[in-house]
């Protein structure tokens, strides 16, 4: 009796849903094994075990070619993440508390961006810049691709904050103007330490989506910023060696931490004010 | 009466508001006294919430004046207003501590640090929230949340207290405790408590006047007992308590005609051939046979059969058949050999000024 549900499947049906369940980890998770074991191996060929060696770590830390498109993902990361927080947030706000003409169009707009593939997002951005280019003369690199994650990122953020909007009670809003807050107080110290855990979560994942970017940053990018996915794209032409696999383990740890951090900031209340 | 010599707390004349083409209150026009506990009643929809959010400055009239301590109000924002208000469901700030919750008014108007630790403090010693500080509002029990919202409320010494449906969410036990409570505070500081509640259990027990509201309108203003024996219309007679409505027409100054053509008497205040309700309350009808009914009520009587009789330990409630409605009369209990049974001849009597005439 105890424990038992009627809904709980039961006998062969369990066993199946159990070896079903299996076999998708495995599905998913041996290639990242591989992945990362052969980061640490000794030879040349990717796939041939020649021993444990740190020595592809020590050439991805030590190549300038891969410190700068590092450092160039970071700028371009970080620079696209504050705009898109500010710009989703504010979309949010807007969506979730203003009723206006068009609001219905702007919205499903908004998410655009989710929907449509990758290459074809990248394709309109490329000729919009070179449109761009030739009207106000201005040239591809950091620019563009930051302009380009921005337009991507804005809708994350907006879905993310908008979740976390929506399960606010609209009265906390008018009992604090009732409590002598100004508009601009009631937003500052009941709606926003409220929608944090959104913003920062909305921030973290536009961070992520920027750093793990190829098709559209391919697209735009332009002399000297070749970021580190576009970069570690590259080398795959000139032949895979574990270098390859080092690289992509390091970005694979920084993309999980930040997913879960972003998981952790929607999940927690929001924090003390003043 | 004489002309009010002194300012009301809230005055509304002439309030309308309308969203859109719905028309959510109608031309108001209401008085509140300083120092009053005043009541709001209706079933929702009735424009009752309304009206209060429009004297705690959330909503704005679309016309009419709205004055406070006869300050006209217009579009002044509610941070501007001297009114407090207890929101349904209590709307407590979920990040905050109840410390932080009690005195985000007193920070808000940028009171000092010294001030606002003393007063509120007072405060949470008024409703006995001492110990609880530090407390989140989902650490604590519905009745402790309302006492969060009555202290953040108060702590700013509003001149009128608004509340809105503030004894709502809490059960049945919880709900007079706090009746009481509230009862109290309100007379120790002497300020305007303007209450909504679709209750009329509530707004009769707790308050010196009640605005009866349907439709947007203002029904009826008066104390429970004017409300609920000297109804306005039908709409009230049938909202507050139980109630038999006995359609009819009016004959003359003293007589009813009703549906089935029996004349009775009653004070009617209408001109002949309009169509009215008697309302007759359900304990201020006596029962017995034919032959018991007095001589001086034969023209305020009425004669059927008896369908049920349902003992309630202190009164027995009869239900009686006659001719097209249905009759409920409570009676004080009897012996059972006395009780009518059911299909029985009845016969229920009314002293003539209980029953109330009233339009639709």
């Amino acid at each position: 009796m105890a424990g038992e549900n009627i809904t709980e499947p039961r006998g062969a049906t369990k066993w199946l849903l159990r070896a079903n369940a299996s076999f998708v980890y495995i599905f998913f998770y041996i290639p990242i094994l591989v992945l990362i074991v052969f980061s640490f191996s000794d030879n040349r060929n990717v796939g041939v075990w020649g021993g444990f060696t740190l020595d592809w770590y020590r050439d991805f830390a030590e190549s300038d070619n891969t410190r700068e498109a590092l450092w160039n993902s970071v700028q371009i990361g970080l620079v696209a993440t504050v705009i898109s927080v500010v710009l989703g947030t504010a979309s949010a706000l807007a969506l979730e508390r203003f009723k206006f003409r068009g609001r219905a169009v702007f919205d499903a707009l908004l998410y655009l961006p989710i929907i449509i593939p990758d290459v074809t997002m990248a394709v309109m951005m490329l000729l919009f810049f070179s449109e761009a280019a030739e009207l106000f003369g201005f040239s591809k690199g950091f620019a563009t691709i930051t302009l380009s994650h921005i337009a991507f990122s804005i809708s994350f953020v907006s879905v993310v904050v908008r979740a976390r909007l929506g399960g606010m009670n609209d009265r906390l809003e008018e009992a604090a103007m009732d409590l002598y807050a100004t508009r601009w107080q009631a937003f500052r110290y009941v709606t926003l330490p409220l929608i944090m855990p959104g913003i920062l979560g909305g921030g973290l994942l536009a961070l992520t989506l920027s750093l793990d970017d190829v098709v559209i940053t391919q697209f735009v990018t332009g002399p000297g910023w070749t970021t580190l996915p576009v970069y570690v794209f590259g080398l795959i032409r000139k032949g895979v060696t574990p270098l390859i696999n080092a690289v992509s383990v390091v970005m694979l740890v920084a993309s999980t931490i930040l997913v879960v951090l972003s998981l952790i900031a929607q999940r927690i209340r929001g924090g003390d004010t003043v | 009466m004489g002309g009010p010599s002194v300012t009301a707390a809230v005055e509304l004349s002439g309030v309308t508001k309308r969203f859109g083409d719905v028309v959510a209150v109608d031309n108001i026009d209401l008085a509140i006294a300083d120092g009053e506990f005043f009541a709001m009643l209706g079933p929702s929809g009735c424009g009752k919430t309304t009206t209060l959010r429009m004297i705690a400055g959330l909503e704005f009239p679309t016309e009419g004046s709205l004055q406070i301590f006869g300050d006209e109000m217009g579009t002044l924002p509610p941070n501007r207003r001297p009114v407090n208000t207890v929101f349904q469901n209590y709307a407590l700030f979920p990040h905050m501590s109840v410390r932080e919750n009690v005195s985000f008014g007193l920070r808000m108007q940028g009171m000092s640090k010294s001030e606002t630790a003393s007063r509120t403090s007072t405060l949470i010693e008024l409703v006995q929230l001492g110990g609880m500080e530090k407390r989140k509002p989902d650490q604590l029990s519905g009745g402790q949340q309302q006492r969060v919202a009555l202290a953040r409320a108060l702590v700013n010494e509003p001149k009128v207290l608004l509340l809105d449906e503030p004894l709502g969410a809490l059960d049945l036990k919880l709900r007079q405790e706090m009746q009481d409570e509230l009862k109290t505070l309100q007379r120790e500081l002497g300020v305007s408590f303007v209450f909504v509640t679709h209750d009329q259990e509530e707004a009769l027990t707790m308050s010196d006047r009640i605005a009866v509201m349907h439709e947007g309108r203002l029904l009826q203003v008066g104390s429970a007992e004017e409300i609920y024996e000297r109804p306005s219309n039908r709409f009230v007679a049938d909202f507050i308590g139980q109630t038999n409505l006995i359609d009819g027409t009016v004959a003359d100054r003293d007589t009813i005609v009703l549906a089935n053509g029996s004349k009775v008497a009653a004070t009617t205040g209408h001109v002949a051939g309009t169509s009215v309700a008697m309302s007759l309350r359900p304990e201020a009808m006596h029962i017995g046979r034919p032959e018991d009914i007095p001589a001086t009520h034969a023209t305020s009587s009425l004669t059927g059969t008896v369908t049920e009789v349902n003992y309630l330990g202190v009164a027995l409630v009869y239900r009686i058949a006659v001719d097209w409605i249905e009759l409920e009369v409570r009676a004080p209990t009897v012996s059972e050999v006395d009780r009518l049974k059911p299909g029985e001849t009845a016969s229920v009597w009314w002293a003539r000024e209980t029953a109330q005439v009233v339009a639709d």
